[in-house]
């Protein structure tokens, strides 16, 4: 089958970007070859969805010259919990307008500087890990990413540095002519410790408009990383992301993920378990609301031995949303004394709501453990038949158990301020 | 006002099955009514009716509870109104706890604007759960999940005694405890006798009536009230079972309902 995909930019102007942008060389080749791929590559294949009948024509127009640095709008710190002490990178739209560390991290030898910057001023270290775990070549999206990427974060971690507070960055999209393809890039050394967390946000939108984004996480032997984003895009905005972490050995990614769009989105949250030990714990949850699809995945492929994956996933599904939740677990052969496990619910709040967890188990080693457990279902009217007769309202009774349901999850989370912001967000997104 | 529960001619059906056949009773406060009968005569229907459980529909009759229909309202109105039932099998709530739960109850029926204070609220918690020895941890346990039969009940008593109720049922609340939890949950119930609160307690055994002393006792069997008394029935069906009724009326099968 042949594709015949439209280009959101020529190669022209992908290279004037990039030069007026001043970028190395070696970052002018990655993009030119991937929009080259990117013409002959097709959409990825997903469960039960058809991404081309998505809305993905609007990528914006490429920023010319650097972003000059403005006020940060004043909707930010409404919506997120910044202050002066915050270490914090925003992007608006095309490319990062604020960006903050403390002097003890940066004398700590913390690298946290937006990618454009790094990819200059940290060019080694940036080469060797930029799209490698998310290669252009993997499909028609990776590719369009890698060609078009903007802004984004870069984030390094010496060896045994141990980051105490959240580096946090927010990427705000109020411009639907521009593009608007963050990559965020964290490499955390040997033995090191770092907390990073993302707001995905929007203004006003006149149209619609692609966000087509990514995450590598690089997990050396023995470090930590807690990887937090919530994306809470508008409805005019399609979310397409993926984020992988490579973890070495004895290493830890912990994900958690609040996918609380309004627009259609596609997600991708991969844990590469290479190392002897490595471990994965992933937490989503989402809530669907209007006509809005959604396809999130959670994966983890096993290579190391003694390699642990735990995935849970929780969607509450509103009025005709459609949810699809996979849960992958890959044990690869000689990944002995493995264990993965994972769940993933759905709940449906009206009977338009769709929603289909998909829990698949793929195994190619035999001294290994793994579990799974799926279940999608209406709110159970003899629960809200209790609750009532206890004098609590419906609208009520519903509120505690969809509270209820996504508790397992949201109480689990480390961080206090995104706990609250999570349920706030789940409560604005269930009209409470 | 003294509380008055009046239940006249009431029919209700399950999928289209007729199981109460016209009940009448009249609760005052201060008044025990214990409903006594085999399995299977619409005991637990009567008091799934009451509260206005979904599966049932109510076909006929009437209900008042101080002069409000009880039948024209929502299931929270009629808890609100003061009616309570504590169930023979309490739904498990994964993800809200106990407390929470309780809390929201009794500012639900407090009213907007009238809502108690945490630390009032909890005085009030841990105070009764200690009359019904309750373990102080299953204040912050998901509601009623993984708890045993016997714990489920002691919670139906102290959501009753935290919500303070005109009417109370009981459906079975004596099934699946043991001799220690059922003095306890007797205990419960008659620190909560009072003049203006009426009770009405459903049990197929004798045994809860031991303990709580009821003022009228109801025989129940094809979906009616057959037979009303004293306590000096309750006794007598424990010693000489429920034959003597049928017999006496002429019934074969009490149960109703059922197929065949």
């Amino acid at each position: 089958m042949t594709t015949q995909t439209i280009l959101p930019v020529n190669h022209e102007a992908l290279a004037a970007f990039s030069k007026s942008s001043g970028e190395p060389a070696w970052v002018t080749e990655i993009r030119s070859k991937a929009l080259e791929l990117a013409a002959g590559l097709e959409l990825p294949k997903l469960e039960k969805t058809r991404l081309d009948r998505w809305t993905l024509d609007n990528y914006g127009k490429l920023r010319q010259g650097a972003q000059t640095s403005e006020e940060l709008p004043a909707s930010l710190s409404s919506l997120i919990d910044i202050n002066e002490h915050s270490n914090l990178i925003v992007q608006r739209n095309s490319g990062v307008v604020f960006t903050k560390l403390s002097p003890e991290l940066t004398a700590q030898g913390v690298i946290f500087t937006d990618l454009e910057t790094a990819v200059r001023e940290h060019g080694d270290l940036v080469k060797k890990h930029l799209f490698t775990a998310i290669p252009a070549e993997e499909n028609q999206l990776t590719a369009l990413h890698a060609a078009l990427w903007n802004g984004g974060v870069f984030l390094y971690v010496p060896k045994n540095v141990e980051v105490e507070v959240p580096l946090q960055a927010v990427f705000l999209i109020d411009d639907a002519s521009a593009s608007f393809t963050p990559h965020v890039l964290i490499v955390a050394d040997s033995n090191s410790r770092v907390t990073y967390v993302d707001n995905y946000i929007s203004g006003d939108l006149n149209q619609a408009i692609v966000h087509n984004g990514a995450a590598e996480v690089f997990v050396k032997a023995g470090s930590k990383v807690q990887f937090a984003s919530v994306h809470h895009l508008a409805g005019q905005i399609t979310d397409l992301t993926y984020r992988r972490a490579v973890v070495e050995n004895d290493g830890s990614i912990e994900w958690i993920i609040g996918e609380m769009n309004a627009g259609d989105a596609m997600s991708e949250t991969l844990s590469v378990l290479r190392g002897n030990g490595s471990t994965s714990d992933a937490k989503v949850i989402a809530v669907g609301s209007g006509s809005q699809k959604l396809n999130l995945t959670t994966k983890a492929v096993h290579f190391g031995k003694s390699s642990d994956s735990q995935m849970i996933t929780r969607a509450v599904m509103r009025e005709e949303s459609t949810a699809i939740i996979n849960g992958i677990t890959k044990i690869e052969k000689g990944a002995t004394k493995a264990n993965g496990e994972q769940t993933e619910k759905v709940l449906m709040l009206s009977p338009k709501a769709r929603g289909d967890a998909n829990p698949i188990l793929l195994i190619d080693e035999d001294d290994v453990t793994a579990g799974h457990a799926a279940s999608v279902g209406q709110v159970n009217a003899e629960q809200i038949y209790y609750l009532m007769s206890r004098g609590i309202s419906r609208a009520q009774a519903e509120r505690l158990i969809i509270y209820g349901f996504l508790a397992p999850v949201v109480s689990d989370i480390p961080l206090e301020q995104l706990q609250n912001q999570l349920q706030s967000l789940v409560e604005r997104k269930l009209g409470q | 006002m003294a509380t008055q529960f009046t239940i006249e001619g009431l029919k209700a059906t399950i999928e289209g099955k007729e199981i109460l056949k016209g009940i009448n009773l009249d609760i005052k406060g201060g008044e025990i009514h214990a409903i006594m009968g085999p399995n299977g005569t619409g005991k637990s229907t009567l008091a799934s009716a009451l509260m206005g459980h979904p599966k049932y529909e109510v076909t006929d009759g009437n209900v008042t509870l101080n002069g409000e229909d009880v039948l024209e309202m929502e299931v929270d109105e009629r808890a609100r109104a003061g009616l309570f039932l504590a169930m023979q099998y309490p739904s498990e709530i994964t993800g809200v706890t106990n407390s929470d739960f309780l809390r929201s109850a009794i500012n639900a029926r407090r009213g907007e604007g009238n809502e108690l204070s945490l630390i009032k609220f909890i005085r009030q918690m841990e105070g009764k759960m200690k009359e019904l020895e309750m373990n102080p941890e299953f204040a912050h346990r998901y509601l009623n999940e993984g708890f045993s039969g016997g714990e489920k009940k002691r919670n139906e008593i102290l959501q009753m005694m935290l919500l303070d109720p005109k009417i109370v049922v009981l459906d079975e609340i004596d099934s699946g405890l043991d001799i220690d939890a059922l003095r306890i949950v007797a205990n419960g119930v008659n620190t909560m006798r009072s003049e203006d609160r009426g009770f009405l307690i459903i049990t197929h055994y004798q045994r809860l009536l031991n303990y709580i002393t009821p003022d009228f006792v109801h025989v129940m069997m094809q979906g009616r009230i057959v037979k009303s008394g004293g306590p000096e029935l309750a006794e007598r069906l424990e010693k000489e079972g429920y034959d003597w009724v049928k017999e006496e009326l002429g019934i074969e099968d009490e149960t109703v309902g059922q197929e065949a």
